[in-house]
């Protein structure tokens, strides 16, 4: 092949436009403020009401929690460690695909991602915040939830800075922190937007506030693609380090099922599948309800669905590899886990886990498929459910018929934490309905930069426009 | 467009920024001086049933914390003597005290005093007098001059850190068997050679890990 010096428009070999129905900056603009600006929507008050009341049930629970113990859990003796954590890192993992989307795709000047990328983020902030709910309520005694943290108290004594559990407080924190930074810089010239679009004198200051004297300078957006760009570079690291740190709160015990070399990879790869299922369900669900269609292709959907693919198959492989390595190391009780795992009393969440998670993400192979709402609707469902029940058999199974046949036991859920797992879902929709119906749940800036007009240079084979 | 808001605005994050931090660190030291035991616990001296004065019998007249407490040497707790024990002399002495009455009236309907708790560790440490006092630490470094006081009042704190931070070095603690009770005791010049030759003879290990208190 002969190189050819000819300029080619970056992107050339995507024939389809990222963002379409021959959008205008202006446009963009208009629809995505739009949505912030107008009058409350009832179906949105309606939802909002469901949601909120579930929020509070949920806090009404965690009242309870505190006022009685966690005996009001299913938790039992050989299984200590119940919903709660199952819960945690369930919320966790969704947590993954906003940074995911908005830095590693970032970086990658993978362009797709802008119209997604505030979307998935506000949802990484909110399923983290959900998530630290479980670790702050499963200490019993939330009055000494401070014992987590390394602060100098009467006891002179510290966290334990060689166990996971500390570090895993450092990673959610620091992640959190980063994230909301992210999202939060990359909002400030969309806020400014909607301030200078402001009505009302109270519109224009709230909004006014949030910006932080944006006015979109030269300047200002030399300092602002700096920031960004550092943002993503640390926030990507974060990726990988929160749900390595996670697994390893299982990894370094000695039960068998947990102390595997594997459990970082699997788990991260988890995260960023389980992660992108649930950005898919909300995506679906907002681009219907606002009419966003043109803006979130059906091309941005296919992408995400081939990463879910890909991620599902690491995910089977790790199951894979789990049952090999329990043959191959010789060692009966690794052997025992994985086969009480697939044939014990949990056999039957074992093996919703693997419909959802490994079988029915192969239908995507079909392009058909792969591009059909409803069917990639359903299918990011079955995801969450599956990943889900990833954790359920992971936490549950390996502490239930461990080492010592005499203690063994079945655990069974109480209403509370079944109400929890529900109430948790009313917390993180109660915020995110808040959010799309106050913040601009697309980038416009973003989006505005990768609209043809934003790219005015002539490049060689193409017709002037004069 | 027209300015929201006027220049003096700009300042505010700066003002802001300076308001929480000011706000958290001050949070954070009001919260370490005004939660810690010290100013909580320590001083404590609740009012007790009977006028019973450290002071007077301890003190002036220079009675032995072990005639009362006497099993101080010999078990967990030290305890806290019957009637009986004040009946002993107030048989004879002060019989018709009206200080005396709620003592004579526990003596004549065989009902003990109760008497108001000062210290006290929780349930969840375990600590025992008669493996200290063997040791050779006096009462006064862990409940101060008892027989100064009219009132007995707390003064130490009682916390973890407090008895790991004697644990880590007793050697000022430790005195001669036959000085435990004294009060106002000052260690002698040759203190740290005692210590040393206490802690090698007696095998002097006072535990650190958690499972030695919370056991
Ligand atoms: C005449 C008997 C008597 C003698 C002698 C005596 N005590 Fe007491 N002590 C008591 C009584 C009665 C109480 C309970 C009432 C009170 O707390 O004042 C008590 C309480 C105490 C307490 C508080 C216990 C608590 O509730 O926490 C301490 C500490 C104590 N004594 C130390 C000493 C020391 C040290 C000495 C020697 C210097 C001593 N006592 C001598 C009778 C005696
Ligand atoms: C060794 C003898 C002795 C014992 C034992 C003893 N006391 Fe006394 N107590 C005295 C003497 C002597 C006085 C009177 C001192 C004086 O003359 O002021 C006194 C005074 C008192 C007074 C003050 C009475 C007044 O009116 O001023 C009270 C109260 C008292 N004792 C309580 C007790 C209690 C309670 C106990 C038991 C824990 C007790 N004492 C044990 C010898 C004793
Ligand atoms: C090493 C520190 C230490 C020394 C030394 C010590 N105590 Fe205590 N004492 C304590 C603590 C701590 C408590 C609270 C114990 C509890 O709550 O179980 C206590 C409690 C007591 C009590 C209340 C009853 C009880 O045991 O709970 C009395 C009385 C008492 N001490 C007397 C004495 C006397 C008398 C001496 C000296 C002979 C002495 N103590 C030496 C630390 C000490
Ligand atoms: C003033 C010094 C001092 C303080 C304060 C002190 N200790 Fe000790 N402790 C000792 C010494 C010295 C020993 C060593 C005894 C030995 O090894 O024979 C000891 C031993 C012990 C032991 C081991 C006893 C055994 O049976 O082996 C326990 C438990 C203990 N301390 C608990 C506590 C607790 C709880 C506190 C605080 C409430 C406390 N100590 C405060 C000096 C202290
Ligand atoms: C020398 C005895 C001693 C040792 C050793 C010790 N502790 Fe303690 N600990 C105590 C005492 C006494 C308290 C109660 C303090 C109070 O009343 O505020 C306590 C309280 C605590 C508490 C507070 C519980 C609560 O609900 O407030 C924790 C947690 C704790 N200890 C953990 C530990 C750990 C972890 C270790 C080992 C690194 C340890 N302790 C070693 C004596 C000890």
């Amino acid at each position: 092949m002969s190189v050819t010096l000819t300029k080619s428009k970056p992107g050339a070999l995507e024939e389809v436009p990222l963002i379409k129905g021959n959008q205008t900056f202006r446009s963009i603009t208009e629809k995505i403020s739009e949505i912030t600006e107008r009058k409350t929507a009832l179906t949105w008050v309606l939802l909002f009401s469901l949601a909120a009341s579930v929020a509070l049930l949920f806090f009404a629970q965690i009242g309870y929690l505190f006022w009685e113990g966690i005996g009001i859990w299913g938790l039992q003796n050989p299984v200590g460690w119940g919903w709660a954590i199952v819960n945690f890192v369930f919320w966790v993992g969704i947590g993954h695909a906003g940074t995911l989307i908005s830095a590693v795709l970032f970086l990658f000047r993978q362009k797709w991602r802008t119209s997604i990328n505030r979307f998935a983020e506000a949802m990484t902030i909110f399923a983290v915040i959900v998530a630290l709910v479980f670790p702050g309520i499963h200490v019993g005694r939330v009055w000494v939830a401070y014992f987590m943290f390394p602060l100098p108290n009467q006891m002179q004594m510290w966290p334990n800075f060689r166990s996971p559990l500390l570090w895993d407080i450092f990673a959610v924190g620091t992640y959190f922190t980063v994230s909301l930074m992210f999202w939060y810089t990359g909002l400030i010239p969309d806020l400014a937007t909607l301030r200078d679009r402001a009505k009302t004198r109270l519109r224009k200051i709230t909004m006014g506030i949030l910006a932080l004297g944006w006015r979109g300078g030269n300047k200002q957006w030399k300092h602002y693609e700096m920031a960004y760009l550092l943002l993503a570079g640390l926030s990507t690291p974060l990726v990988l380090s929160v749900h390595s740190v996670v697994s390893t709160d299982f990894a370094t015990s000695i039960i068998p099922g947990w102390h595997t070399t594997i459990f970082p990879p699997y788990f991260v790869a988890g995260a960023i599948f389980s992660g992108f299922a649930m950005v898919l369900t909300l995506a679906i669900i907002a681009r219907k309800a606002y009419g966003l269609e043109n803006i979130i292709t059906i091309q941005h959907f296919e992408k995400m669905n081939k990463i879910i693919m890909v991620t599902g198959m690491m995910v089977g492989y790790a199951y894979g590899m789990e049952f090999f390595i329990a043959w191959y190391s010789g060692n009966e009780y690794e052997k025992f886990a994985f086969i009480n795992r697939a044939f014990g009393p949990y056999a039957w969440a074992y093996w919703i886990m693997i419909t959802c998670n490994v079988l029915i993400p192969q239908l995507y192979w079909s392009k058909k498929m792969r591009t059909s709402v409803p069917v990639m609707f359903t299918i990011s469902i079955f995801v969450n459910i599956g990943m889900w029940f990833e954790r359920f058999v992971i936490t549950v199974t390996s502490l239930a018929n461990d080492y010592l046949p005499s203690s063994w036991d079945y655990y069974s859920p109480t209403i509370f934490d079944i109400g929890l797992l529900i109430g948790s879902f009313g917390l993180f929709f109660s915020l995110f309905l808040l959010f799309i119906r106050f913040l601009p749940m697309i980038s416009m800036a973003e989006v505005k930069g990768v609209l043809p007009q934003a790219d005015p240079h002539h490049y060689e084979g193409e017709a002037h426009h004069g | 467009m027209a300015q929201i808001f006027p220049k003096w605005t700009n300042k505010l994050p700066l003002v802001v920024l300076i308001a929480v931090l000011g706000f958290l660190t001050s949070a954070v030291g009001l919260f370490w001086y005004f939660g810690s035991p010290k100013y909580t616990d320590v001083g404590y001296r609740p009012v007790q049933p009977v006028a019973y004065s450290h002071k007077l019998h301890a003190g002036d007249l220079g009675m032995d914390c072990r005639y009362c407490h006497t099993d101080v040497e010999r078990s967990a707790h030290a305890n806290i003597p019957s009637t009986q024990t004040c009946m002993n002399c107030h048989t004879l002495v002060k019989t018709d005290s009206e200080k005396m009455l709620p003592v004579r009236e526990s003596w004549a309907n065989k009902e003990p005093i109760e008497w108001v708790r000062v210290h006290n560790v929780p349930d969840y440490a375990y600590f025992d007098h008669s493996a200290h006092l063997n040791a050779g630490v006096g009462c006064e470094s862990c409940h101060g001059n008892v027989a100064a006081m009219e009132i007995v009042e707390l003064k130490q704190t009682l916390s973890m850190g407090w008895c790991l931070d004697c644990h880590r070095a007793p050697q000022q603690h430790l005195r001669p068997q036959d000085q435990l009770t004294v009060m106002n005791w000052a260690a002698p010049v040759n203190q740290a050679e005692f210590a040393a030759l206490m802690i090698k003879t007696k095998n002097i290990k006072p535990p650190v890990d958690c499972s030695g208190c919370h056991r």
